[in-house]
């Protein structure tokens, strides 16, 4: 890295991306970048139809066009070993039987791979996949989830359980109460990286690929399972990944069949997906629809909240995700109960997106807070202060920390709450009715198992290995940062090197858990390196050696600058190599393992967003002026990427609140805007500054840096800040989403 | 799915498999035009197809950052493939194929342009840059410099046609206010959100009036 592009540590400014250089020069590679010769192109073709059976195909033309090298259909696929045991290759978040590809004839959704073309180059790939012709038996498919409520079944996986403390109709007995029902549709991750993998045969036993993924190590051990591979026979490799946003938190059936089709034909594969098989083939945040019923004592105080959510999953697999799980700790409130169910249609399995279910589940929570507070005629923030949990109220025990408070403070002032009138269609602005909202989110502060390698090399520069990758958020530069603090190392003289299961195991990137678990592991491992060097400046011979001091420990020693002197006389100092050369050492590696521990405190990220809007009435447009995002995430330990990540977040969730929404033409059981020019998603110009406030206090608990995780709680709470800020300004609430003009244009 | 719900029309009323399978393909495949019709030809009559090919591929001198290149490439190939898939630059990047993303833009005779919905063919004679031709020498282009500086991207994939279009946003003279850039720079999509940070950028760039 080029030393200009870090700014000096001691003028307190935050360290620039590391692989910031890669990224804007183009040089940063992605999957389906990597220079592979020899390599052979895949497209695949899928079903047109949403639920049946294949009766016949056709595919001789396609075998027959130029440069074709092999059509892969159920037919004549390979068997995969795993898929014949009936058990679970591809370890999803889910219960069921994952889609196993080219496996027999079945159809589940609209688009799944029937067959998979390949040739000697992308166009005849493409073009040869058109020719491919299929016959089916139709049945009839479910897609839409508010006509099939009555197939609303108990998950059988994970989150089964109702939950429920104190009486669960508590709610109705209040002095005020509402009760509502609020609507998410289905949502696509859609990463500007299209779905990509690169497949190798490198023996009859042996597989190399490049694939997106957020997590290399899940990825080969589901090839493992799927080919029956030993797992050091497989290498997976994905250090740059071009967004995810969830999507890559599983492997897909698309980098089955690629390393199939490799194996069929002897070279090596490249499959990238097409932009509209994005939309309906890697997964997305499920149709949700909620219920809330909520009711506080005439001063405020909550009295009960109950809380449903109902949502889609796919005809083969159940996904599970924590939509009412955020209701049962937010705010202090006796009678709380929440019940989840889904539904499965034809679509393919949901994942993770983005602040998964608790953002979705925050849009119903916080707009209810609202609703609650307008019926109280309070503000909303004091509504939530009466209310506010001094400690977890769902487990009975203490936060590790907590700073939801200050967060209130700090983005009220921001945004210039003060300013706002409890009364909806108050401020006007020319034509345009003005509006300010807030939400509160919440997520888990998790911490993982992580092994890092450190090698501190004879220049005294730092090689710091890991398995664990970068879909954006800046693991390379968090560990940077961990590392530079811990060992008074310029961030330039640190390297890193990601993304590979030849590296030692590091986590999915996934749950806002990277910062504390690689985070901690890079904390761990210098703390060793440390101690080592304290050892070796002990030894005989060593200026720190005196008659009286025999020992010297990595407390009583300050590193700065690749160097070591004693904290008590910073005068005589002795550099890494100087140490190294003493004692004819060719450097210092050191290999940890570094987790967690179970603690007895409830462990958290909090955060709050406030949006100022505003509504022309005429058109229902709706133009965001402001979004403040507080956030309580510990110590920050990358100022400058980790506002980026909240930044991001909010951008996201705007997209949420205002414009995404997969439209399925339930005729058919397809998507009618699977594309990005009919599915909308925020650009530049629907978005304005966006103001970034950290507490930045160090949790005592969660891990040594104190920091908890930011990922998720950019999100959760941004769509209902949104809707509640379209109310303050309208006096209209939306409980639909996306909030469209349609919905609010005054006529 | 929206919650309008469309009525199921009776079955014999479902517009034929045929047409809506051609409805599709058309949509997701406009290089299915352009597939020159003689190399069907030879694969219908087995001829043998790598003479089709060579007969099918068309002469092509072009200059990429600076580099005179002398190709021959089948007329569908798209800039943004030729580059990718053939010439192996990878910095310019695909993200939907179909001109509605901005990952691919590159600069054609300093112009930007969407290299997905370019053929390689139609740039004959003429410069093409990407973003693999800024540096000059070890010396990023100021643009880079102003995009590490503030943070204007999160995973990069992106960020080499917001560069290619930032540039190409001052050089048009769109980038006077921040209002202004957001507007000129909406057709590139960060789904990471980089947004604030990407108009910032281009307005210190602006601002330093460096030549672009
Ligand atoms: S790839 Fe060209 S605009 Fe999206
Ligand atoms: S930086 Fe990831 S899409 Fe823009």
């Amino acid at each position: 890295m080029d030393k200009d592009f870090f700014f000096d540590k001691k003028k307190n400014d935050p360290i620039s991306r590391v692989d910031g250089r890669a990224k804007v020069t183009g040089k940063a590679t992605y999957a389906a970048e990597h220079k592979v010769p020899n390599l052979a192109y895949g497209f695949l073709v899928g079903s047109t139809i949403a639920k049946g059976r294949i009766k016949s195909l056709d595919t001789k033309s396609a075998e027959r066009a130029p440069g074709v090298l092999g059509v892969i259909t159920h037919v004549n696929a390979p068997k995969i070993p795993g898929y014949q045991t009936g058990k679970d290759p591809a370890k999803p978040p889910t219960a069921g039987q994952p889609l196993r590809i080219f496996y027999d004839n079945q159809i589940f959704y609209y688009d799944q791979p029937i067959a998979l073309v390949i040739a000697d180059t992308y166009d005849r790939a493409l073009f040869a996949a058109k020719l491919v012709k299929a016959q089916y038996e139709k049945e009839v498919h479910q897609t839409e989830l508010e006509t099939n409520l009555s197939k609303a079944r108990i998950p059988t996986g994970p989150r089964k359980e109702d939950y429920k403390r104190g009486d669960a109709d508590g709610y109705k007995n209040a002095a005020v109460k509402i009760e509502q029902e609020y609507y998410h549709p289905v949502e696509v991750h859609n990463p500007m990286e299209l779905g990509s993998i690169i497949a190798r045969w490198d023996g009859p036993d042996k597989l190399t690929v490049y694939t997106k993924t957020q997590g290399v190590e899940s990825t080969r051990n589901s090839i493992k399972d799927a080919f029956k591979l030993s797992p050091e026979n497989i290498t997976v490799n994905a250090e740059h990944i071009g967004g995810a946003f969830g999507m890559g938190l599983r492997t897909w059936p698309y980098e089955i069949a690629a390393i199939m089709g490799a194996q069929k034909i002897g070279k090596p594969l490249k499959l990238a997906l097409h932009r509209e098989q994005m939309f309906t083939n890697v997964g997305y945040r499920p149709e949700t629809i909620q219920k809330i019923g909520m009711g506080a004592t005439a001063d405020g105080k909550l009295v009960g909240i109950f809380h449903e959510a109902t949502a889609n999953t796919s005809a083969y697999e159940e996904f599970t995700e924590a939509t009412v799980n955020i209701t049962q700790f937010m705010y202090a409130c006796p009678n709380v109960a929440t019940r989840y169910r889904l539904v499965p249609l034809n679509f393919v399995t949901p994942i993770w997106m983005r602040g998964p279910g608790e953002a979705t589940g925050a849009f119903a929570l916080e707009s209810a807070m609202d609703e609650l507070a307008y019926a109280l005629k309070l503000d909303p923030i004091e509504f939530r202060l009466r209310n506010h949990a001094d400690i977890d109220p769902e487990h009975n025990r203490p936060w590790s920390s907590k700073h939801l408070k200050e967060c209130y403070e700090m983005g009220a002032e921001k945004i210039g709450w003060k300013d706002r009138q409890l009364e909806p269609r108050s401020l006007k602005d020319g034509d345009w009715l003005v509006g300010y909202g807030m939400g509160t989110g919440s997520f888990g502060a998790m911490r993982w198992v992580a092994t890092v390698k450190a090698k501190l090399q004879p220049d005294g520069k730092l090689l710091l290995q890991c398995s664990v990758n970068d879909m954006g958020p800046g693991t390379a530069t968090m560990m940077t940062a961990v590392a530079s603090e811990a060992m008074g190392l310029a961030p330039d003289k640190i390297t890193i090197q990601m993304g590979s299961t030849k590296l030692p195991p590091g986590p999915m990137q996934g749950g806002s858990n990277v910062t504390s678990t690689v985070g901690s592991a890079v904390h761990d491992v210098c703390a060793e390196l440390k101690m080592q060097i304290a050892a070796l400046a002990s030894k005989e011979g060593s200026p720190f050696r005196t008659r009286k001091v025999k020992e010297v420990k990595a407390e009583d020693l300050v590193f700065s600058d690749g160097s070591v002197a004693l904290k008590k006389n910073e005068s005589t100092k002795i550099s890494f190599q100087d140490l190294f050369r003493r004692n004819n050492l060719q450097g210092l590696e050191i290999t940890k393992e570094s987790k967690g521990q179970e603690q007895p405190y409830s462990m958290y990220s909090f955060s709050m967003h406030f949006v100022k809007l505003r509504v022309h009435p005429a058109t229902g447009r709706v133009k965001i002026d402001h979004v403040v995002s507080c956030a309580d995430a510990g110590t920050i330990i990358s100022p400058k990427t980790a506002a980026s990540q909240m930044i991001g977040g909010a951008v996201g969730v705007i997209g949420m609140a205002l414009m995404e929404d997969l439209v399925v033409d339930h005729r058919f059981g397809r998507p009618i805007n699977n594309n990005l020019a009919d599915y909308h998603v925020p650009v530049n110009a629907d978005i304005p500054n966006i103001d970034v406030l950290f507490v930045n206090k160090k949790d005592p608990f969660t891990n040594p840096m104190g920091s908890k995780g930011l990922g998720e709680i950019a999100l959760v709470g941004v769509a209902p800040a949104v809707a509640n800020a379209v109310f303050n300004a309208t006096g209209k609430r939306i409980r639909t989403l996306p909030i469209t003009p349609d919905k609010l244009m005054e006529t | 799915m929206a919650r309008k719900k469309l009525p199921h029309p009776p079955p014999d009323q479902q517009p034929h498999e045929g047409r809506r399978n051609f409805l599709k393909q058309s949509s997701i495949l406009t290089a299915l035009a352009v597939t020159p019709a003689s190399l069907l030809k030879a694969a219908e009559l087995k001829l043998d197809e790598k003479a089709a090919t060579y007969f099918e591929q068309v002469p092509l001198s072009l200059e990429i950052n600076g580099k005179t290149h002398k190709l021959s490439v089948e007329p569908r190939v798209s800039l943004l493939d030729l580059l990718r898939e053939q010439l192996g630059q990878t910095g310019t990047k695909k993200g939907c194929d179909h001109g509605q993303c901005g990952a691919c833009t590159v600069h054609v005779n300093g112009k930007r342009v969407l290299s997905c919905l370019s053929l390689a063919v139609m740039q004959d004679g003429k410069k093409v840059t990407t973003i693999e031709g800024l540096e000059d020498g070890d010396k990023l282009h100021p643009m880079q410099e102003a995009f590490i500086k503030h943070d204007g991207f999160q995973c990069g994939y992106c960020t080499p046609g917001q560069i290619m279009s930032g540039i190409a946003c001052i050089r048009e003279g769109h980038a006077n206010s921040e209002e202004e850039i957001r507007e000129y720079m909406s057709g590139n999509i960060c789904r990471c959100g980089a947004y604030p940070n990407i108009v910032k950028a281009i307005a210190e760039v602006k601002k330093g009036g460096q030549k672009v």
